[in-house]
This record gives structure tokens, sequence and C-alpha cells, in this order.
């Protein structure tokens, strides 16, 4: 059984007034992210809809804004989706947590901050979850730009000459020729999406 | 019930594993390895490891015409392929280079979905093991061509059908151009 | 013997056992692996241990992370099937299922009733495969080396071969396309999977005799790890696990997708929510689908596998352009609820690619279940969860 969106709607309106939502393809956009909290409790809490399984929070990136959408269930009516959405801008990506209300977000908001960037406020453990601590970049970001595996930076040499690793001349020469110009070494990027 | 008796029924059903893995048939409980290098267990017909080109009846008559679908669909793009030229430059149709780099084909069959020349099929070869990465499993048009026989051996089924399906569109063609022609000469006569 | 610690009434201190207080003791850090055989794959929990007891353990994952949501985004459609086989490779047929039913939610695209009855019969063989696996594994966990492994393995073996016949490969299988499946099963097929459902029973017989009342087992397993239903809840546990704390959620029974409406079996549930009970929900769960099977092979219909609107994108993968939208749809792999979420812009690749993966989900309150117990009791518990790298870390 599915509960229709409107309806979410107008229950979300009347509890908590002041909170402007707006209907996307059949999910209702929160335009404030401050509001996510205390919607997902309302409904968390309500005896109409009883959403009491977050079953999951994915991470999106449209170009413009960040995004993260959240699929709600009911374990004890049985019933179907409620998706709720977040969108935030690139410069400042904060998004209150939702681990106060639902214990399972934990892992999902920070493989959202690993992949997006997005930060959860509020979160108790965020750090990477997938990548090495230490790793710059956040990778599923449409903008991120791969580090070329087989150019080497003056950081490595410097790292690999401390242990004494003999590096030929035409690396070493690169190598300070991308710190010259302040880049780093980034891989090419195909520009046919099919070719190898 | 006795505390312990639940350990000594389940040494009873090893025990029982144990006396009828002699005299037993390997389907119902007996020994069921099959003692591999001197003895293998033949693989299923659609087993797919690597893939192999397919060729007629000689080298020379190999079914690709170096569309390069298979290369564009590989998913972890394994498949390189050049067309080759003529004396004059002009491109045949046949591949010149066709390498597949067995080291990072993941056998999917993909190749073998999309190819609209029913060139290239899964091969049941697993045993290619060698302690050079690139030498050995970087395999080239030579090593990739076997002939239809071979694909009629390993897999009869698939074999029959492709064979069928390619025999009904030469049949096909060859009606075609044979009404094209009673139909040229039936023009000729007309005017006359 | 201490009582029994329920999760949440405790604090960091009162662990410390009363004999001891008068010891000055220090908690210990250690790494159980990466690399462990216990671990079921590469992954490290992070423990602080005072005595034999658990202070606080962070589970570290991330080890196989092999970036499959982006490798999805540059390939099309049916180029990531055999990417989903990847993520939980015990259970590749139920990956491609949920795959599968995503990009066919996304465009709208039927299934023929042949085509859904073998998916039914391959989801319920590879639960088979993947429940009799497990409880080989924690009974490895808990001391019993590879006896239950092998008798587990016999039957796993047969249903490998089976997967074998019907898609090529054993455990990568690659066999789901959208709109159906990629090769019929023929007549001998069908009586191959015939005669494993026939002797299927007589299998967990000879199992549960082994294990089931087994004293070892009931001592190390009861009332380790408890896991209460409203916490389970909070914590969006699926799966047997939560099954096992009392709560009745199916994704087959809820949602009935594919043709799962038409089979009458039933849900087990567990009274307590401890390791023993998580055991005894996949004995129960085997017993059902193995009437789910037999159901299925007696009504299974002749006709299409796969649908004909489909059936030129197979030889045209790049041209299957699903219009613009998203979809979120989650069926219940042998490990708990495995979502897919696929937004597209209308290109060949889509925009958007998410996996919910369970195993990634249910480690949520493994430190929960773990604290208080003792460091043994610890890697039990982490075997009852049932998680596969594969598919924790995409």
């Amino acid at each position: 059984m599915s509960i229709s969106i409107e309806h979410v709607k107008t229950f979300l309106e009347k509890e908590l007034p002041g909170i402007s939502l707006k209907k996307v393809r059949e999910s209702l956009l929160l335009q404030n992210p401050a509001d996510l909290p205390s919607a997902a409790r309302a409904l968390k809490d309500s005896s109409v809809f009883k959403l009491d399984f977050l079953s999951s929070i994915t991470g999106a990136d449209y170009l413009d804004y960040l995004e993260a959408v959240y699929h709600f269930y009911s374990m004890q009516n049985k019933t179907g989706a409620v998706t709720l959405r977040v969108r935030v801008k690139r410069g400042s990506p904060n998004i209150p947590t939702l681990v106060p209300v639902y214990r399972g977000a934990e892992f999902q908001e920070r493989e959202a901050y690993d992949m997006y960037g997005i930060v959860f406020e509020g979160h108790p453990d965020l750090r990477r979850i997938f990548m090495w601590d230490g790793f710059e970049g956040f990778p599923l970001r449409k903008d991120y730009e791969q580090e070329d595996s087989e150019t080497l930076e003056i950081a490595d040499v410097q790292w690999l000459e401390k242990r004494s690793v003999q590096i030929p001349a035409e690396m070493k020469q690169k190598a300070e020729e991308l710190h010259r110009d302040g880049k780093r070494a980034i891989a090419r990027q195909p520009t046919d999406k099919n070719t190898p | 019930m006795l505390f312990g008796m639940g350990i000594l029924r389940g040494l009873g059903v090893t025990l029982k594993n144990f006396f009828a893995s002699y005299y037993k048939k390997p389907e119902e409980g007996g020994l069921f390895t099959v003692e591999y290098p001197e003895k293998r267990l033949p693989v299923k017909e659609r087993f797919r490891n690597f893939p192999f080109l397919v060729y007629d009846t000689t080298p020379e008559n190999m079914r690709c015409v170096a569309c390069d679908i298979c290369a564009k669909e590989c998913p972890p793009k394994c498949i390189y392929i050049v067309r080759d030229n003529d004396e004059a430059g002009r491109p045949l149709k046949k591949p010149a280079i066709f390498d597949i780099d067995f080291t990072v084909c993941m056998n999917c069959g993909i190749c073998e979905e999309v190819c609209p020349f029913d060139a290239i099929y899964m091969d049941h070869e697993f045993e290619i093991a060698d302690a050079n990465r690139l030498d050995a499993l970087l395999y080239n048009l030579p090593d990739l061509l076997k002939p239809n026989d071979y694909f009629q051996k390993i897999r009869p089924n698939d074999a029959a059908q492709v064979d069928a399906r390619r025999l009904e569109a030469e049949e096909k063609k060859k009606a075609a151009v044979a009404a094209v022609k009673t139909q040229a000469a039936a023009k000729d006569i007309k005017p006359e | 013997m201490e009582k029994t610690l329920q999760s949440g009434d405790f604090k960091e201190k009162s662990f410390v056992l009363r004999g001891e207080r008068d010891v000055d003791t220090q908690t210990l850090e250690i790494n159980v692996g990466p690399q462990h055989p216990s671990t079921h794959g590469a992954f490290r929990m992070n423990i602080l241990l005072d005595g034999e007891t658990v202070v606080r353990l962070k589970p570290v994952m991330g080890y196989l992370h092999r970036n499959h949501e982006q490798i999805a985004e540059n390939m099309s459609y049916a180029a990531t099937m055999p990417y989903t086989d990847r993520l939980d490779y015990f259970s590749s047929m139920s990956n491609n299922f949920g795959y599968a039913m995503c990009v066919e939610k996304l465009a709208s695209i039927e299934v023929p009733e042949r085509a859904e009855y073998i998916r039914v019969i391959m989801a319920e063989l590879t639960r088979l495969v993947n429940h009799v696996s497990l409880i080989g594994f924690l009974l490895n966990d808990l001391g019993a080396f590879f006896t239950p492994v092998v008798y587990a393995f016999r039957e796993r073996e047969k249903i490998l071969d089976i997967f074998e016949e019907v898609s090529g490969s054993r455990m990568m299988c690659n066999y789901l396309r959208f709109g159906g499946v990629k090769t019929d099963i023929g007549a001998n097929t069908l009586e191959g999977i015939k005669k494993i459902v026939r002797a299927f029973p007589a299998f967990l017989e000879e199992f549960e005799t082994l294990l089931t009342k087994n004293e070892i087992l009931c001592m190390r397993c009861q009332n380790i790890g408890i896991l209460r239903p409203e916490l389970a809840v909070n914590a969006s546990i699926t799966g047997p696990m939560l099954r096992a704390s009392g709560v009745n959620y199916d994704l087959r029974k809820v949602d009935k997708y594919s043709v799962y409406d038409r089979f009458s079996f039933k849900i087990p549930l567990g009274s307590r929510g401890d390791v023993y009970d998580r055991y005894f929900v996949r004995i129960l769960e085997m017993h059902e689908s193995v009437k789910i099977l037999e159901q299925a092979l007696k009504d299974i219909p002749q006709g299409d596998i796969i649908n004909r609107k489909m059936a030129p994108f197979v030889k045209a993968p790049r041209n299957f352009k699903p219009a613009v939208g998203e979809a979120y749809a989650r069926v219940e792999a042998p490990k708990g609820e495995l979502g897919y979420y696929i937004v597209s812009d209308g290109t060949a690749q889509p925009w958007r690619y998410h996996v919910r993966a369970p195993s990634l989900i249910n480690l949520t309150i493994l430190e929960d279940m773990c604290l208080g117990q003792k460091l043994a009791d610890a890697i039990v518990i982490l075997g009852s969860v049932d998680i596969v790298l594969g598919e924790v870390d995409h």
C-alpha cells in the first residue's frame, strides 16, 4: 500500500506551521534543511503514518546543488515509501542529522559525507567510512578530479628519495614542473565515455 | 534429557556419514571428491570463461568484421580492436589487431550477447594460468581464433542454433538475389 | 556467571567484575582484522577491552571499496548487471533481481509470467545457498572448524551446478535482464531443481540433528548479543536479524513484489533476539523456501522469457534510454533489504546510482550488541549479523 504524497504534505503543513514544502516527482522537497529533524519526528510519532523505518539516505550531485534523499517506510502499518528531499549549495553543505531520531542514519550519513561532502550537523561521529582517513576530496561529486597514479608529485619524490629509491630524471623534472605551477597530477579525462 | 545428548547425537551423524562414505555412491552421501588433476569434472555446456573468435573454414574466413561493438559494450573495456586496411588504405572488413586482456576480462558474456555477426563466443578453457601476467594473458588475434568445429564440440546446442540461423539467413539472401535476377531478366525481355 | 547484560543498561566503568576491583587494570585497545579468518572478509573492529570484556567497539570498513556507484554512472544500464553480481558475492541472483526490478520500475517495463517464476525460483535457491553457508560460517566462528561447512557445501554444490547450467557461471551469474531473464531453463534443469528440492528436507533434518540441540552451540549462543525489537526497528535493521528479534517484516509479504503473492509460506519469528534465534530463524526460513520452491516448480507456466519490447535492447544496450525520473526498488535479499536507487537523466548512463546494502546498515548496532560481552562472543555476534564485505563496501 502506498501513501499519497499530498496526504503527507497537508499533514506536515498542519503539524509544523511555517514549513515550506514542494512536491517534486512523487517526493517532498523541504526548502529549508533545518526543518528536517522535526518533520521526520512528526512523521515518526504520528498515529496516522507511523513511519518508523528509515530505509535509505542517498546523496546526489546535481551540479548546482547537492541533494540528500530520504526514504521512509512504516514497519507497523506495512505501508509504502515516503520520500523527502533536502537540497544544499556546494559552498555550505550543512544538513541537520537524523541520528537522534533514527539510529540507522549513522552509517548512511557517514557515507554521504565521505562521497559528497555533505556535513551533517550534530552527527556523533562524522568521519570517512570508505575512503581512508586523510583522503582529500569527495569522490562521487561530478567535478571530482582523480589523481593520476602514474605521475609522481614533489611530495612523492621526497618520500621516495628519503628511502633511497632511484627516480628517473624525467619523472623528477615533471614533478618539479607541477610543483612550480602549483598544479596536481590529474588523470586525463576521456572525452568520449565509450572509448577505452 | 541427559546433558550432552545433543552432542552425542551430532557425533552419531558424523559417524554415520563416515561409514557411509565407504559404501555409498557419491550422489547419496558417499565420497564425492573428484581428484583433480587426474580426473576432471565435465563443465556444463553454457559455462562461460574467456572469449574466443570463430572462423568458418580457414582463419582467413573469420566471422569478425571489426565493427567494434563488443569493445564498446565490454564493461571493463578489455577488448582493443583496430580495423585492417588494404594496400590502397581503404578499410577492410577484418580486424588487424584484436587484443583481449584476460587479466581484466570478468567473464560476463556481454560481448557474446551483443555481437551481430556470431563472431565472438565464450570458451570453456580455464587452465591458462601462467607466471607472466602480460606476456601470457594478453591474447592477440591468432591466439583467439578457433574453428567452428571446436565451437560445435564444446557447445553443441548453441552451435547448432547459430548454424541453423546462419544457414537460414544465407538461403534467404540467395533467394532474394535469385528473385532480383529473374525480375531483371523479365524486365530485359519486356521492352524487346 | 554474571547476569545477562542488556544493551543500554551499563556505563563504561561498571564492567569491571566484582572480584577484580582491587586489582589495578588498564584497558587494552586491539584491532580485530582486517586480516582475520573470522571477520568474514577484510573488515576491522577496533575494540577497547577491559580484561576480556568489550568496552567499546568501532567497526572500520572500506578495505574492499571498489567504487561500484561511480562505475555504474559511466556504464550503460545493462553493463552494470555483471557488477551487481559482485556486491554480495554469495547471492548474485538476488542482487541482479533488485537491480532489474529497479530499472523496470524506472522505465515501466513489464515482465512475462514465466520469467517471474524463474526469477523467484532462482531467488529462493539463492536464499538456500546463503543461509546454509552462513550457518556453516557461524559454526566456524564458534570453533566447529569446518565440519558443518562441509555438510552445507555439499548441498550448495548441487545448487551451484544448477546455476552453472542455467546462466554459465557458478557465482557471478549475470542472468537477469530488464524485462525477463537471459536464457530459458530446459526440462532437464527443472528436473534437477526438483531433485534438489526433494532431497533438501532430509538434509535439513540431518543438519538440525547435528546442530540445533548441540549443548556447546546452545551454551555459547543463547542470551548472547540480544537485540531488542524497538532498537532494531530504529536502527533500520532488516532481514533475518530483524525477524529474530520478533518484528514481522518481510518484504516478500509486505511489498508482494514479483509473483510472491501467489505462494503460501510463513514468516518465522524469533522471541529473544539472541544469536541462537538468528541461527534458528535461518533454519526455519530454509524450510519455508523449500515450500515456495515446490509451489513454484509445480505451477511454472510456459511462455516468453523476456519482454518482447526489451529483446532488441539486448543486442544494443546503449540504445536503452529510460525517461527522466527516479526509482527506488527493494528486494528481500537473504541478508536483508537490498535497495537500489537510480536517477535517470534521459541518457544511456544513469545520473545517480545508489545501493542500499543491508550488511552495512546491519552493522550499525554491532557495538550495542557487543558491549559487555566477552571478546569471543563479539566474534560470534559478528558472525550472526551475516556480513559480506562486497556489500558493506560496495
